[in-house]
Parts: structure tokens; sequence; C-alpha cells
């Protein structure tokens, strides 16, 4: 298993109830989870706002840390480990975010920024790396000399995926990363990603609103509603007989386009 | 997949040519005085008091921009005063610069405790009303340079950690920060790599202003005799004296206004020139 998360709860302190003295009460987003996710898998994450899904993702990769339950990662309890133990396991787990003007230090060429994490991990070849990765989104090598204000919003969602796997991850977490786009450009990054998963073999956690994108790149679907899991399970059973009544309403909110067609 | 946006090259802005030429012609000038001073500025000659710039009627050769009422040469004086101006700007500056900068970063970008102390601090010093808390310090330190930079550095530190804090706070609530932490950079690493070139632009438009504002304050404390001894020349001590004899010799209060006036617009005007021209952000 790459991921198995038990009885997962999180919960942040509520700053407008804050008492003059003392603690903030907490309130809770994660209200105790619980489901495996297998190696290879790729598992949409859906469920309406503020249902706790960037959350649930931030706390996979631990840039939150639990208040209860377990995070297991490939077999490695992770719950409440320091930082600076995180660290040397980080370039197995990455993420890829939604805003890539926000995510791309604006000052930093597109090469130091993918380059840098492989510093960090002590990876050599560096130059050859960054040149790989850049092949495999898509882009010229020549982008390496750009600034992330200089490229298109699609080339600049490549820079955030070449930046994650080059440092060759086994699970990299995809949050809503193409809500931000137009339609074609979201489509290519999205056809993209779902070659890039099979070529190297990732498990992916891909966080989404649109159902359909869902349907066609994942194989898993865990459905979110106020921070508890409302169902999950294989996306083709999920989608011809949702079990909850939650995934019905969901499913009928949106207007799926007819699978079979080719995207464009 | 070219587009030309990678290849747009920003002209020099004018305002980066003139107020870095001025301010280059200044340093020369400073570094150079003795060499170039027509005479020595501190050299009276009561017999050649009040003498007027070299284009009226009446001027004495040598004496290109005139004499003031002890007969001492308008020109020489300006040279000689531009190196304590440039020593006040750079010194004062750097350190007002280092300290406040310092801290406003580690308080904007960690937050929680060290925040709660540096601000809480911020607070109270601000309390102070800035120019008595300076007039003070001067009396307690007696004058001269030190007491001047010292006078700069504790007043306007505050301006430095205040602009700076909120800078790091918005930029540390930026992805690339949490993206650093994925990438597994410490904190400390983070706020030097990634936080800070993104407050850089901030904090040299900050210190552009401040030498400009180091200049402005030495000129006034010049002004009520509480900078360096009289007899070293400074624009603030040569504006002070010519105010008394302005209807007979203008010429002795106007070129040491008009250099101050020029010295602090170019200090301001290079930090936005600097900004345009060198950061690759286009705003
Ligand atoms: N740092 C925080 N402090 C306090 N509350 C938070 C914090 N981060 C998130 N929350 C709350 O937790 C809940 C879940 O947030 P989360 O960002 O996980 O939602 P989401 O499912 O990703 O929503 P969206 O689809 O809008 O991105 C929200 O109610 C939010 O207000
Ligand atoms: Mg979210």
């Amino acid at each position: 298993m790459m991921y198995e998360i038990r009885d997962l709860r999180l919960s942040f302190p509520d700053m407008t109830q804050k008492p003059l003295l003392g603690p903030a009460p907490r309130i809770e987003v994660l209200k105790g989870l619980s489901f495996d996710l297998p190696k290879g898998a790729v598992l949409g994450i859906v469920g309406g706002s503020g249902s706790g899904k960037s959350t649930l993702g931030r706390a996979m990769l631990r840039l939150l840390e639990p208040s209860a339950g377990s995070i297991t990662f490939d077999g490695t309890d992770i719950t409440h480990m320091q930082e600076a133990q995180l660290r040397g396991m980080r370039q197995r787990f990455q993420m890829i975010f939604q805003d890539p003007m926000s995510s791309l230090n604006p000052r930093r060429k597109v090469g130091g920024i993918i380059a840098g994490p492989l510093k960090l991990h002590g990876l050599d070849g560096l130059q050859a790396r960054v040149d790989e990765a850049l092949d495999m989104v898509g882009l010229p090598r020549s982008f390496a000399q750009r600034y992330p204000h200089e490229l298109s919003g699609g080339q600049r969602q490549r820079v955030g995926i070449a930046r994650a796997i080059a440092l060759r991850p086994a699970f990299i977490l995809a949050d809503e990363i193409v809500s931000g786009l137009d339609v074609s450009s979201q489509a290519q990054v999205l056809n993209l990603l779902g070659e890039l998963v099979r070529e190297l073999g990732l498990t992916l956690a891909f966080v989404s609103h649109d159902l359909s994108v869902i349907r066609r790149l994942c194989d898993r679907v865990l459905v979110l509603h106020q921070g508890v899991i409302v169902e999950e399970g294989e996306t083709a059973a999920l989608f011809e007989a949702p079990q909850e009544a939650y995934t019905r309403a969901l499913l009928e909110a949106i207007p799926l386009p007819d699978p079979d067609q080719p995207w464009e | 997949m070219r587009d030309a946006r990678g290849d747009v090259k920003r002209p020099i802005g004018l305002r980066l040519w003139l107020s870095g030429g001025w301010l280059t012609l200044l340093v020369l000038s400073a570094v150079f005085a003795p060499l170039i001073a027509p005479k020595d500025p501190l050299m009276q000659d009561l017999f050649l008091g009040r003498m007027p710039p070299f284009w009226m009627e009446g001027s004495e050769p040598g004496y290109f921009l005139g004499t003031d009422s002890l007969g001492r040469d308008v020109l020489s004086r300006m040279l000689y005063g531009a190196r304590l101006a440039l020593i006040v700007a750079l010194v004062a500056g750097t350190i007002t610069c280092v300290i406040g900068a310092t801290l406003g970063l580690i308080a904007g970008y960690y937050r929680g405790w060290p925040d709660r102390i540096i601000s809480r601090f911020v607070d109270i010093w601000m309390a102070f009303p800035p120019v008595l808390f300076a007039i003070l310090l001067i009396a307690v330190l007696g004058p001269g340079l030190m007491s001047i930079i010292i006078a700069i550095v504790v007043i306007d530190w505050t301006r430095f950690a205040r602009v700076v804090r909120a800078e790091a706070m918005s930029q540390g609530a930026m992805d690339y920060v949490a993206s650093a932490q994925v990438a597994g950079r410490t904190r400390f690493g983070t706020m030097l790599t990634e936080i800070l070139p993104n407050v850089l632009p901030t904090i040299v438009a900050l210190l552009t202003l401040e030498m400009g504002i180091a200049v402005i304050v030495e000129a006034i404390l010049s002004f009520v005799n509480l900078s360096i001894s009289t007899d070293s020349p400074t624009w603030g001590g040569m504006i002070s004296e010519g105010r008394t004899s302005v209807h007979q010799a203008w010429w002795v209060l106007v070129f040491p206004l008009i250099t101050l006036f020029l010295t602090v617009l170019s200090f301001s005007q290079l930090g936005e020139g600097l900004k345009d021209r060198f950061d690759p952000v286009l705003r």
C-alpha cells in the first residue's frame, strides 16, 4: 500500500471564537477518515467546496499535522514525524499546486525552479535531469532560461508538473491543477498527467470538482462531504450505481459529457 | 511553442540614467574633492566676502559659484560637503536597512512568537516622537558624525521592519513557499532563498529612500547646529549660514539647497529605476 489512513482527524484553531485570554477553540475539518491507497492507483478526491479535500491532501504530504489517527506512507508511520526527519523522505511524495502563478517563485528561472528540489536531495547530473523533465512535459529545453511570467498558464502548469516528476517520486498529489486553465489547455495538461502516471508508474491523488475529469483519469474515487468520507470505491462502479444520496446529488448536479468521445 | 515573451528587453529608464548620473558625479566629487576643489574650503578672505557667481557683474575669477560672507569658496565647500552627505547616506542607510530588514523578515516569515516580540518592540519604539528622540540622543552622545548616524539608525529602523514584515508575510502565504517545504527545504533556507529575493526589490527601494532621508536629517541637524563641528563644511551648515544673508548673497543659500534637493530626489528615483531595470517580474 502507498497510503494506509486510519481514523484521520485534523482540526484548526477557530480565531473568530478566540477568547481574549487562552487558546482558541478548534474546528474539526477532517472527522475520522479511513481508506487505503494501493500502489499505482489513481485516486480521485471529490466533494463540495470546504469539504476538506485540500486539507486531506496536505495532511497526506504532512504539510499539516493530524490531531488524531494515523497516516502510513509506504510502510512508514508519518503521522507525527518531525519536519527534520520528513525532509529526507520528501523526495518520495510530491505535489502539483492549483495556481502555478503562485506556486512558481516569480524571481527564479524555470531551470532553477526544477533544479532546486533536485539539489536539495543531492541528486547529480542536474542539467540532464532538468532537460529530461522539460522533455517529458513537452516544453522546449530553452524554457529553462525563462521566468514564470514569460509563460502561458498551461506552460506554467507543465513546469509545476516537471518540478514534481523530476524528483522521481512514488506519489503525487494534484490539487485542482487545471481549474485555472482554459478548456483546451485543461485537456492537454490532463492528458499529459495521465500519460506520465502510466509511464512512471506513479500513484496519484487527484483533487477535483470536475466529475467528468475524475471519470476519465481515476480508477478509484473518494467522495468527501463536510470532513467525512461519504463513499469510496472503483470509479466505474461508483458512477454506475452510487450508493449514497450525496453522491447521487453530486453526479446529478454536473452534466456529464459522453465518456467515449475523445478530448479536445 | 515559441513566442517572444522571453526576448523582450526593457530599455534602461531615463530616471535611472539621470539619478545614477547625478549620484556618480557626487561620489566622484566627494572622493576627489581635494584634487578638484579650486580653493581650500575653510580659507577665509574678508576682502572677498559675498562675491557673486561667475556670470554676474563683480564676480572674482577662480570663485565660480561666488563666496560666502567670510570669503570662503562656495563651490569648494559644496564639494567637501558631498563627502559628509554621502558618508552619512551610505553608512546610516545601510545599517538601518540591515537591522530593520532582518527583523522585519524574521517577524513576517516566522510569525508566531518571534513576530509578537519584534512587533511589540517596534510599536513601543514608535511611540517616541522621532525628532525629539534624535535631538535628545545627540545631546547625550555629543554632536559628531557617529551621533548623527546612530540617531538616524535608531529612528528609522522601524520603517524597514514594518514594511519588510508586511511584505514577507504576504510572500509567505504564496504557494511557492509551501512548494519549498514539499521539496524538503528548511524554514531558514526558504527564508533566504525563496522569500528574500522576492522582498529584495522592496528593500532596495526603501534603502535608497532611506539614504535620501539620511541626507536630509544630516542637513536638518546642521541647521539646528547639532551636526558635525562647524568648521567642516556640510550642506546643511551652508544652508543655515546662507539663510542669514539671503538678500545680499542668495547664492550661498541656493546652490547647496539645489544640490541637496537633487541628491534626495536622485536617491528616491534610483530605487524606482533599479526596480524597473533589474526586477525580472513585470508588474
Ligand atoms: N488554515 C486554516 N485555518 C482554519 N480553517 C481552515 C484552514 N484551512 C482550511 N480551513 C477550513 O477547513 C475547511 C476545509 O478546507 P479545504 O481547503 O480542505 O476545503 P476544500 O475541500 O479543498 O475546498 P475547495 O474545493 O474550495 O478547495 C474549510 O471550511 C476551511 O475554512
Ligand atoms: Mg481546495
